[in-house]
């Protein structure tokens, strides 16, 4: 539950969990961006059907937010939005810890959105059309504009990492709580003498039957969750399958599937919306300065 | 002693700061839900529309509890 582990230092550089995390996911998709890309032919086979619809999507999504003239912003858009997708979802797999579960990354992609939002103001209006920005309606705007400015990306970093953190925290709360439960319960169990789970066995059987004869679900339910406990303290008692936390019934990955699955694709999306519109703003469709 | 008193103060403060934080957000999402539900009811083919909104919206007002979260993970991990 703690933040990710330092590797191995080259330099002043520290490799940590996240760095190994976000190249996997780059290659991961530099290697799916080549298979979908290949022989594209004009009479499209299945998988071209699909990838063109996602790009179009996508293409689409951006003109809708940016505006037409602004669609060259898209290749930036989807990859931001694919890293943000994968570095939360990678973070299932076990092995590797999300991407996005940490501050450095999520405040990196936060400052790329701002210096690209700078980059554009000053190519439209120079550098003094763009100071002169900040104390725009009114001269006591100044400071507001500028706290707003520095909000802007500290909000969008804190969102995105506070989402992704908050949920594998959660999740490994749970998890360790319940595995603490299972190995408790278990463990006392088998020490017991060998009476007790067989004793067990035997209630959950007869409250079995009786739910079947007297057809009440709760009773079967009941009876089939004694006769489990008693057969897992009965391996447990022979170390058959000692270990496994088995009364964490998997809910650490219902609870996994909302807050990797639902928040990663939500904030992936509220992500790149956010940077889009942004960036839209700064660079306004070029025939309004011809005019 | 005082490890004590930190102790508690830190878990009165990660407390604290988590209730309220969850306060506003909770109350702004299920006023932006409840007008959209009722933009649904009134015109359902707008719905995909409207939900995907909804969504956005409620994601980018969760923000400022999510600082809450934040702020009272750290009080509870590193202090």
């Amino acid at each position: 539950m703690n933040g990710p582990k330092i590797y191995f230092q080259i330099g002043p550089v520290s490799i940590t969990q996240t760095t190994v995390s976000s190249f996997f996911v780059m290659i991961v998709l530099c290697v799916l961006a080549l298979f979908l890309g290949k022989g594209l032919k004009k009479r499209h086979g299945k998988r071209q059907v699909i990838v063109e619809k996602l790009v179009s999507m996508l293409y689409g999504l951006v003109e809708d937010t940016m505006g037409k003239h602004n669609s060259y912003w898209t290749p930036y858009i989807g990859a931001l939005m694919m890293s943000s997708l994968f570095g939360s979802l990678i973070g299932m797999t076990g092995i590797f810890r999300s991407a996005t579960a940490d501050l450095s990354t999520t405040l990196t992609w936060a400052l790329m959105t701002s210096v690209l939002v700078w980059a554009c103001n000053i190519k439209q209006s120079g550098v003094r059309g763009w100071l002169k920005g900040f104390s725009e309606p009114i001269k006591v705007m100044l400071p507001m504009n500028i706290i707003s400015e520095i909000a802007q990306p500290i909000s969008m970093a804190f969102r995105h990492f506070g989402n992704i953190m908050g949920g594998s925290v959660l999740t490994s709360i749970v998890y360790t709580g319940l595995a603490g439960i299972s190995t408790m319960v278990l463990g006392n169990l088998s020490r017991s003498p060998i009476a007790v789970p067989l004793i067990l066995l035997a209630i959950g059987i007869i409250v079995f039957f009786v739910g079947i004869k007297k057809v009440k679900l709760s009773l079967k339910i009941i009876g089939s969750a004694v006769v489990i406990l008693g057969v897992f303290s009965l391996l447990e008692m022979f170390d058959i399958l000692s270990g496994v936390p088995i009364l964490t019934l998997g809910l650490p990955g219902v609870l996994s599937l909302y807050f990797d699955i639902f928040s990663g694709c939500v904030q992936a999306l509220v992500f790149s919306l956010l940077t889009m519109v942004y960036v839209g703003n700064a660079c306004p469709p070029p025939e309004s300065d011809s005019n | 002693m005082e490890e004590a008193i930190v102790r508690a103060a830190v878990a009165i403060g990660a407390g604290l700061c988590m209730g309220f934080g969850a306060l506003g957000p909770a109350i702004g999402e299920g006023i932006a839900v409840s007008k959209a539900l009722e933009g649904m009811a009134r015109q359902p083919e707008s719905a995909n529309i409207l939900r995907t909104n909804m969504i956005l919206g409620c994601a980018i007002t969760e923000s400022t509890g999510i600082y809450s979260l934040v702020i009272s993970l750290i009080l509870i991990l590193f202090y």
